[in-house]
């Protein structure tokens, strides 16, 4: 798809030219501060992973009998803030979308190098100030919903503060990229031949841009509440506390999206390649991603359907949320149809894709189960929730993240994985997910709330269940950790393209130069026309 | 920070023209961030003042209006003296950019100033941010305000610092032009919060 | 070291009248809001005047008169989204039934 790119480069790759701790954490490099995410991210995903466990072998008996229960209420609250704040909305945008953007359009970096290292030291403030916070840590939940939120004696404005210094990283990763994408793209490199990967994140950009300061507000608000005193959601202050849910999801549905977009433009990248097809209906699927980023600033109050809002509102807001699952059929569809009649290959990454096509979908319909409003009035925080949001989350955002590893992984680091025991991985990981996950739809439907430390007994046999695929779903984990470690060290030396790949980023050495290319490329069209070339 | 600079030598070569258009693009990026920034404030104005009209009528009246029409005189001024330095760097004219930036700084220490007379004066008569609704979107949105308005001092006194050094000329002034968008903003949301607050609360 | 050809530079005069206009319709507003007092249309007239200094204020001080159609893009979302957040939070607030 293009010219003017040298297949055999004798520069030190970005990974080599230097080395040292200034070499990383001074630097303005792309690629290594999508390293740097990648790593932090990881290991906040750790964390709060292992915090899942803990609290699913809690959730082992119905008594409580590991950790108290306000114990497992602090629990949630940092599972729950770590996996959102920390992992999945810097995730796939911040590690992934640092490194592909610029090669995917054919830049040398990103268009505020600076700011781009100044984004990841926020993060890093964020992330120190949230340590601190670890001492007294809060049992609000992940929403911190007022009232409690500005009542509870845990340390609330600590967390929060630290999320608000996040929110700036976000919104100012977001802003580079928009620029980036904007005035950086390689010569040729039109809207409508750009990487479908670059559409997603580019819709998630302004997302990040535009729906974080609202939450930025809104906890600054909450911490104003704690300290000043002032009253905006304080009822005896003639406040109100719904209006703090309507604020917080005014981000945090968006945020959603934040965190799913883009696990689709993953996805749109991984199936062609390994199907041998061009993408099926690329415009609906670059269309749908932004149309997905304007609708979802339209739905936010279908999470407060049961805190007492208004009626008229109520039904306002569910017609909305099922325009919102319209242009995230239309991605499907269209997947699906990529994949109709492909000789595809069974690729570890290719076996992540199709698991995110299947537990989306999952996570996606049973999504208009509760944006119904009659059926949410007896769903709402019971199990059937958090089922569905760790099927869209994990099944989705997360499958996505871990086939875009194992996707670019050669690109990266330069060496390949061990696809045999990526598919093992993958075989543990997709098994105990459906086990730990699936059981909850029933014991949601059956009523079990969520967010308790014990339950009755009658739950006991599917919680059981539920908390053995945890442990199933760990080994698999740790598998993958695995494999992705040591490949780093004895992995067999990647080419260049593996996978035979049209993409820009595939057409320089693998790990790319320090600039990326020799010399600029230039486009002559799109990257999805396989079949044609072979 | 020297090394970093000496890190990245090759990827320096950014022309200036792109340099200008992607810096100028960014800031109305962020522009839009900070607008929904305030927007959370602006959104809970509107929602408390329909659901308490009396309440901020009377509470308005406590307000020092001409100090806040002074504020507004001074603020809409020093966008003014901005603009016409953005110009004169853009003409070559580095004394003037360097007046006019003295006068815009000048501007808005005279409005922090101002701001500080106001906030004594609202404490000794013992109106506090949780005195009441009114009070907390007072001093919420004012406070907000004031700390953009030191935010933009500090940038504008970078950017005179190096048009002393001459940093700036006809053809290269990304700084001057994107700085003095920063501050035309400080300015737009002023003119919302001067008549929200102190004329028709 | 190319010369932003194509760009336009404001003349010193133009932002003297918008000045002159900008002080012109802060009297105005305190005038109308202080003296006239037009009752429960006081904000509405307020506000028209808020927006036009601030129109008047983007279009010149700010340049986004010369500025690409993406700018005016990522100018005017931003305030279709609050317009968003203030009305359909409106919705939910006002139309509640309190037992």
């Amino acid at each position: 798809m293009a010219t003017g790119t040298a297949a055999t480069i004798s520069e030190p790759s970005f990974l080599e030219y230097k080395s040292g701790f200034r070499s990383w954490f001074y630097t303005t490099d792309h690629k290594r501060i999508g390293i740097l995410y990648l790593v932090s991210i990881s290991i906040f995903f750790i964390i709060a992973g292992s915090i899942a466990i803990v609290m699913r072998a809690e959730l082992f008996t119905p008594e409580s009998n590991i950790v108290s229960p306000h114990t497992y209420n602090v629990l949630f609250t940092l599972h729950g803030s770590l996996m959102v704040f920390f992992f999945i909305v810097p995730g796939i945008s911040a590690s992934l979308g640092n490194f592909l953007i610029p090669l995917m359009i054919g830049a040398r970096d990103v268009a505020f190098p600076k700011l781009n290292l100044g984004s990841y030291w926020l993060y890093l403030i964020g992330a120190a100030i949230l340590l601190f916070a670890l001492l007294e840590p809060a049992d609000t939940g992940w929403t911190f919903y007022t009232p409690y939120s500005a009542k509870t004696n845990t340390n609330v404005i600590l967390l929060t503060l630290g999320i608000f210094v996040l929110g700036f990283s976000s919104i100012l990763t977001g802003l580079n990229f928009i620029v980036t994408i904007h005035k950086m793209r390689a010569p040729g490199m039109t809207w409508h031949r750009l990487p479908l990967f670059i559409w997603a994140l580019y819709s998630t950009a302004i997302l990040q841009l535009l729906a974080t300061p609202v939450v930025g507000i809104t906890l600054l608000l909450l911490i104003a509440e704690r300290t000043l005193g002032i009253g905006f959601f304080d009822p005896d202050k003639g406040g109100d506390p719904v209006l703090f849910q309507n604020f917080f999801w005014f981000y945090s549905h968006p945020a959603v999206y934040i965190m799913i977009i883009p696990a689709m433009g993953v996805i749109s990248e991984i199936l062609p390649v390994f199907s041998r097809k061009p993408i099926f209906g690329y415009k609906a699927i670059a269309y749908s991603s932004v149309a997905i980023a304007i609708i979802s600033f339209f739905v936010w109050a279908h999470h407060l359907f049961v805190a007492g809002i208004s009626e008229t509102a109520a039904i306002i807001f569910s017609f909305l949320t099922f325009l919102v699952a319209v242009p995230t059929a239309i991605k499907v569809f269209n997947w699906l149809a990529t994949l109709y009649k492909g000789s595809i290959q069974f690729h570890s990454a290719m076996l992540y894709a199709l698991s995110f096509l299947f537990l989306f979908t999952v996570g996606g319909l049973t999504g208009l189960h509760v944006g119904a409003l009659a059926a949410d009035i007896h769903l709402h925080d019971t199990y059937f929730v958090v089922a569905h949001m760790h099927y869209v989350m994990i099944g989705g955002t997360v499958m996505g993240f871990f086939g875009a590893l194992h996707f670019w992984y050669p690109k990266w680091f330069g060496k390949m994985l061990d696809d045999t025991l990526g598919k093992i991985a993958w075989f543990f990981v997709f098994i105990g997910f459906n086990v730990t996950f699936f059981p909850q739809f029933f014991l949601g439907v059956q009523g079990m709330p969520r967010r308790y430390a014990t339950y009755l007994p009658e739950f006991e046999s599917l919680m059981k269940l539920s908390t053995i695929g945890s442990w199933i779903l760990a080994i698999g984990m740790i598998i993958m950790a695995y494999n992705l470690i040591k490949s780093l060290y004895s992995g067999e030396k990647a080419p260049d393209n593996p996978y035979n790949s049209l993409s820009l980023e595939w057409q320089t050495s693998s790990p790319p130069i320090l600039e990326n290319f020799k010399e600029i490329p230039v486009v002559t069209d799109w990257s999805y026309g396989y079949g044609k070339k072979g | 920070m020297e090394q970093l600079t000496a890190d990245h030598v090759h990827v320096h070569h950014i022309d200036p023209v792109e340099e200008y258009e992607q810096s100028k693009f960014g800031m109305w990026l962020f522009l839009g961030t900070e607008i929904l920034l305030f927007g959370g404030l602006f959104a809970t104005y509107a929602i408390f003042r329909a659901k308490y009209p009396e309440m901020f009528h009377l509470d308005h009246l406590k307000l020092d209006w001409e100090l806040g029409a002074l504020n507004t005189i001074i603020l809409i001024g020093s966008s003014m003296t901005m603009a016409i330095g953005v110009t004169a760097s853009k003409k070559g004219n580095n004394k003037l950019l360097i007046i006019m930036l003295a006068i815009t700084i000048i501007c808005g220490l005279v409005f922090g100033f101002n701001k500080y007379l106001e906030y004594t004066a609202k404490f000794a008569h013992h109106i506090y941010p949780d005195t009441s609704i009114f009070f907390s979107l007072y001093f919420m949105m004012t406070g907000l305000h004031m700390l953009h308005v030191f935010i933009g001092l500090i940038v504008l006194l970078i950017i005179m610092i190096l048009a002393i050094k001459g940093r700036y000329s006809a053809s290269y002034n990304t700084h001057v032009e994107v700085g003095g968008l920063y501050w035309h903003l400080i300015d737009l949301i002023w003119i919302y919060l001067f008549p929200l607050l102190y004329l028709i609360g | 070291m190319s010369e932003n050809h194509d760009e336009h530079i404001t003349p010193y005069k133009t932002y003297i009248i918008i000045w002159l206009i900008l002080m012109a319709l802060t009297v105005i507003t305190v005038y109308v809001a202080r003296e006239i007092d037009l009752g429960s249309i006081n904000l509405f007239v307020a506000m028209i005047i808020a927006s036009i200094k601030a129109t008047i204020v983007a279009l010149f001080f700010m340049h986004l008169k010369y500025e690409d159609s993406i700018t005016w893009v990522f100018a005017l979302y931003p305030l279709f989204l609050l317009s968003l957040l203030i009305g359909l939070t409106s919705i939910d607030v006002f139309n509640r039934i309190v037992p």
